[in-house]
């Protein structure tokens, strides 16, 4: 613990928290278009930090990752959505069981959970930024918090695919070694699961003329 | 030998191929072939996979655990092909005929998936095949498109893709552990990491097991990250929830136990086993409960996969190499019990026109051959002898005993024969009472049917099965108690 923290660990923490921001703004954000904008720029933030790792670690692999990521994450999934949003017609997101300010409490709540738990695993690298995996873990926490509280498809996917960036963040900063073609691999994963999301939401919007969740009640016991 | 993974890996694909160009009889009898072959390749490779380890480029690999796993989901992939040949007839309208191209497609590009999963090596591969896995086994679970398939499949790929976003974090974790040890760039391939964790941090490793358990018992369905399972394995057509339930669980649990493989070197086999029996016992006590309180066939089912589930995680804990055997066994035996009870399920329900078990009545005297099969094959899901599941709970059970884990045994014990209670009222209630003769059917509120079977495919598929279970249960082949023997090995009991 005696090292003093480095540039490099404040600047990937800066980042890292940045994204976990843009979680909690997604958590306000009444209506699924700027929903949609927000993960686009968490997407962003997250390249940014695979290209500042590149650079400050000499990962030359990381930077195909990171345009990959660009091209993906921040243009092709976003406006993917935004088709079936402007198809479906429907601009608010679900109503929450709870008001706004409570969620963010929540989430509130949840986050620091999340990064003292991480906390107190005791890793202590110094060649590693570990706030920002206890950020990471947050991260993941608070997009647990959104999928549960929001009552619409939509939502529900974009929470999933903020809890990947999170996931990401946390390989970025404690796994940047990770060999490329998995790298390759995980980001073609999201990009199929994109697809069927995007498949079963106009199968959903189709039969029911609604993005909600709150019919999904027919199947229980 | 390494020909043959190869194939195992590009057969399914190019059947999948062929099958959304060619026409429907052509693909039916193709998916069987290639099933049969997949099933046949499996067997060969068994030899070799219990002595030693069969690799091939680096990216595939089969050692005597993933060829337990292998073995129990070719084999699923040969008989459902059998029976979705009599489930699903050749369409006549245009939109019949998409559909079956559509299922014939998925169902082999699905089976692709799930065989390679057990197939791949390293950790992060495997997450990739069991992504594939929850994709395209989402789009079968929604292809009915009714109300209750469009909810079951996002309950489904909502959950199931949290649980691998877990599952994912998991792997990274288990990443770091490793650059303590390999430095900061090495590959994630099974011996690298096997050969290293004994010197891997062990909070970390610790931290990284509970989330493979957690992300991937989603998949598998534990307690409490198990809600998509009834859902998803009712809604859908049934020769995919024969496969979501022998198969696709079956893999899940195959994917948590090659982190508790590693976890038990750093650790020791206490944690790993304890963390294993909160999950076990937690589910087992759930779907006993469940069990008993169903309406629907295939729900029923559902539950019984998930008590099967249960019962894999709790005879893991018990860490003795006998209910190690037991529970590898138990997958294998799972896997053709689960499998013949859907088949003959699907007969039932093509036959009656609903899965409401209370509409259900004298399902033996109307299908001559496949009610009683299902009886038995329920009788089998229930542990009675002769069938491979009294088996392998037997050996679960006297490993437990062995290692003096009493108390759990005795709570083991008495939540399996609660379950009994709920699959043995369901034969009695549907399956072996009085037919309605009556030809009002609104007085007993019971569907008339004819006697006759839907199709001797149906029967064929759960011949086959029930040969498999009876030959599990009073004989297995002593080349298999060689290869369960060996993974148990790899598995850290050693006897």
């Amino acid at each position: 613990m005696s090292s003093l923290p480095t540039t490099y660990d404040g600047v990937a923490a800066g980042l890292s928290l940045l994204v976990l921001l843009t979680e909690f703004a997604m958590l306000r954000a009444p209506l699924l278009r700027s929903q949609v904008r927000l993960y686009a720029f968490q997407s962003l933030v997250v390249t940014g930090l695979a290209l500042y790792v590149a650079a400050s670690k000499h990962v030359d692999e990381l930077y195909v990752l990171a345009a990959l990521s660009l091209l993906l994450k921040v243009v092709v999934v976003p406006s993917l959505i935004l088709r079936l949003l402007r198809d479906a017609d429907t601009d608010l997101a679900g109503s929450s069981v709870v008001g706004t300010a409570s969620a963010i409490l929540i989430a509130l709540v949840v986050a620091a959970f999340g990064f003292f738990a991480v906390g107190s695993l005791h890793v202590n690298s110094s060649s590693l930024p570990t706030s920002s995996l206890a950020i990471a873990c947050a991260i993941v926490l608070v997009a647990f918090v959104l999928i549960i509280l929001r009552s619409d498809v939509v939502s529900q996917a974009i929470g999933f695919f903020s809890l990947e960036n999170g996931v990401s963040v946390a390989s970025l900063v404690v796994a940047s070694g990770l060999p490329l073609i998995v790298d390759i691999a995980f980001l073609f994963d999201l990009l199929v699961a994109v697809v069927v999301f995007g498949v079963i939401m106009r199968v959903h919007h189709a039969r029911n003329a609604t993005l909600s969740t709150s019919d999904f009640d027919r199947l229980k016991g | 030998m390494s020909v043959l993974v190869v194939a195992l890996v590009f057969l399914p694909v190019a059947t999948a191929l062929a099958t959304w160009f060619a026409p429907a009889r052509l693909s039916q009898n193709l998916s069987i072939v290639v099933g049969v072959a997949s099933f046949a390749m499996a067997l060969a490779l068994l030899p070799r996979a219990s002595h030693s380890t069969v690799t091939a480029g680096g990216l595939l690999r089969i050692d005597a655990l993933s060829m337990v796993f292998l073995l129990a989901v070719t084999f699923l992939y040969a008989t459902t092909a059998v029976f979705a040949k009599g489930y699903l007839a050749p369409g006549a309208t245009a939109n019949e005929r998409l559909y079956g191209r559509r299922f014939y497609a998925g169902l082999n590009l699905f089976c692709w998936s799930l065989i390679m999963v057990p197939l791949v090596n390293g950790l992060a591969l495997m997450w990739v095949a069991v992504e594939i896995t929850t994709v395209i086994s989402a789009l079968l679970v929604a292809i009915d498109d009714t109300d209750g398939a469009s909810e079951a499949a996002w309950k489904y790929v909502l959950l199931a893709s949290l649980g691998l976003g877990i599952a994912l974090f998991a792997t990274i974790m288990m990443y770091y552990a490793g650059t303590a040890v390999f430095g900061a760039s090495y590959s994630l391939s099974f011996s690298t990491l096997l050969s290293g964790a004994v010197h891997f941090h062990p909070d970390i490793v610790r931290f990284s097991f509970v989330l493979a358990v957690l992300g991937y018992g989603t998949k598998m369905g534990l307690f409490p990250v198990h809600t998509w399972l009834p859902d998803a394995h009712s809604e859908a057509p049934t020769p995919v929830s024969a496969l979501l339930s022998g198969a696709l669980l079956a893999v899940s649990f195959y994917a948590i136990l090659r982190f508790f493989q590693i976890a038990v070197r750093t650790l020791g086999p206490t944690f790993p086993r304890d963390v294993l029996l909160v999950f076990g016992v937690a589910t087992l006590l759930l779907a006993a409960l469940y069990l008993l309180s169903q309406r629907d066939m295939k729900r029923l089912l559902a539950y019984s996969s998930v008590e099967h589930m249960g019962i894999l995680a709790i005879g893991m804990s018990f860490g003795a190499s006998i209910a190690v055997v037991g529970v590898l066994l138990q997958v294998l035996a799972h896997a053709a019990a689960k499998g013949t009870a859907f088949y003959g399920v699907g007969s039932v329900v093509r036959k009656f026109g609903t899965k409401d078990m209370s509409k259900i009545r004298g399902g033996v005297s109307a299908l001559p051959w496949s009610g009683p099969m299902l009886v038995l094959a329920v009788l089998a899901l229930s542990a009675m002898p002769p069938f491979g599941i009294f088996r392998s709970e037997f050996y679960i059970v006297e490993g437990g005993l062995s290692e003096l884990h009493d108390v759990i045994v005795a709570i083991f014990v008495m939540l399996v024969i609660i379950s009994f209670f709920g699959l043995s009222w369901f034969t009695t209630e549907t399956m072996l009472s009085e037919a309605p003769v009556t030809v009002s059917p609104q007085v007993s509120g019971a569907v008339v049917v004819t006697r006759g079977e839907v199709s001797y495919w149906i029967v064929a598929a759960m011949a086959i099965g029930l040969v498999a279970l009876v030959i599990l249960g009073v004989h297995p082949p002593s080349s298999l108690m060689h290869l369960l023997d060996r993974a148990a090995a790899e598995l850290g009991s050693v006897r």
